[in-house]
């Protein structure tokens, strides 16, 4: 009985998928007017060759602050819960 | 521990593939690339030579502290480098104009000259050191916990 | 102009999506549960970087660039941080599964949601 519900709703999450992406723009022709500014100006304002690393560290510095603390923490949780145990020796 | 001859190929092809890596880093306001993607190359030569040889021989050369030491200067000169500029707005790119880094290439298509952009090939450095440090010293935990031992301090 | 049929691109990405839904509503093994989230972070990315696709472009890097128009920049910028994201989060999924394993034996989620008191 669960099963049959969760594949019903299973089927309309899907439906409702591939009802959406149809309806966006035709695939080749996007709108852009915030990227058409980027890539006129960035030459001079940045300095820089490369476009897209001239977006990730000057354009949206912000974002990549954050994940370089992401980074950070996700390292440091993973290296303090691989410690092995040492309680049981102590406590015998 | 494979046999003889995967260590000796091991051995000669970590050095080429620490040199793509850093040409990959270094080059990354030229050409696609970058601190990330550079970081991951070096990190995947680090793996085969976990494979080749058996991780508690790279236990004694990747010590812990040298590795956080490591990942904790990289993220510290990026800080830095983001608040150097607090003059005008936070992450201001305060090298264009300046001898260092600071030319500014003529518009469009030309063969890169190598000391522009400003303050983005400090950065890339920067972020390629914290992601080498931080992706081996992950992968040497969990092949170390496998086999019921930690990683030395 | 020609239009590609469906927007097929967008379609695989919605598909993988799906695909990786029914995995993680169906399946009770541990490790499984895992690679679902993989597979869906893998059409998501897919997806963000298929809608910043102009006909006919060419990379957004200025160094020795034949004449056409240019790919935009911001979808793979954004891209590059996601991908970033899931490996941090996926490693620290892994060693709770391995700590899960070491305290009780077994990777079936349904006997690991038990506290004990």
């Amino acid at each position: 009985m669960r099963r049959v519900v969760g594949l019903i709703l299973w089927l309309v999450l899907v439906a409702f998928l591939v009802t959406v992406v149809l309806l966006i723009h035709p695939f080749g022709y996007p709108p852009s007017d915030m990227d058409d500014y980027i890539i006129e100006n960035a030459q001079e304002e940045t300095g820089n060759n490369n476009v897209v690393a001239s977006v990730v560290f000057d354009y949206r510095g912000l974002d990549t602050l954050g994940e370089a603390t992401i980074l950070f923490t996700a390292v440091t949780g993973v290296l303090l819960l691989l410690r092995a145990e040492k309680r049981k020796e102590e406590n015998s | 521990m494979l046999s003889k001859i995967v260590r000796t190929v091991a051995n000669q092809l970590i050095l080429f593939v620490l040199v793509f890596g850093l040409y990959v880093i270094a080059h990354g306001h030229l050409t696609p690339g970058g601190g990330f993607q550079g970081g991951a190359v070096i990190v995947s030569g680090v793996v085969m030579l976990m494979v080749a040889f058996s991780s508690q021989d790279l236990k004694k050369s990747l010590r812990e502290r040298l590795l956080t030491i490591m990942e904790s200067t990289g993220a510290l000169i990026f800080a830095a480098l983001a608040f150097a500029g607090l003059g005008t707005v936070f992450f201001y790119n305060f090298l264009v104009g300046t001898p260092i880094f600071g030319r500014i290439p003529p518009t469009g298509s030309n063969p890169g000259d190598f000391w522009t952009g400003g303050v983005i090939p400090l950065m890339n450095l920067a972020v390629g050191l914290k992601v080498v440090a931080g992706l081996s010293a992950v992968v040497l935990a969990l092949a170390l916990f496998a086999r019921g031992e930690e990683i030395e301090e | 102009m020609e239009y590609i049929p469906l927007n097929f691109p967008f379609l695989a990405a919605a598909l993988l999506a799906g695909v990786s839904f029914y995995i993680l509503i169906f399946k009770r093994n541990l490790i499984k549960l895992i690679m679902g989230i993989a597979m869906m972070s893998s059409g998501v990315n897919l997806f963000i970087v298929a809608l910043g696709y102009r006909a006919g472009g060419n990379a957004p890097i200025y160094t020795d660039v034949p004449e056409g128009p240019m790919v935009l920049p911001v979808p793979q910028a954004l891209t590059l941080t996601s991908i970033v994201i899931n490996v941090a989060v996926l490693a620290l999924m892994l060693t709770m599964v391995v700590h899960i394993y070491r305290h009780t034996g077994d990777i079936d989620s349904k006997k690991s949601r038990i506290l004990k008191g």
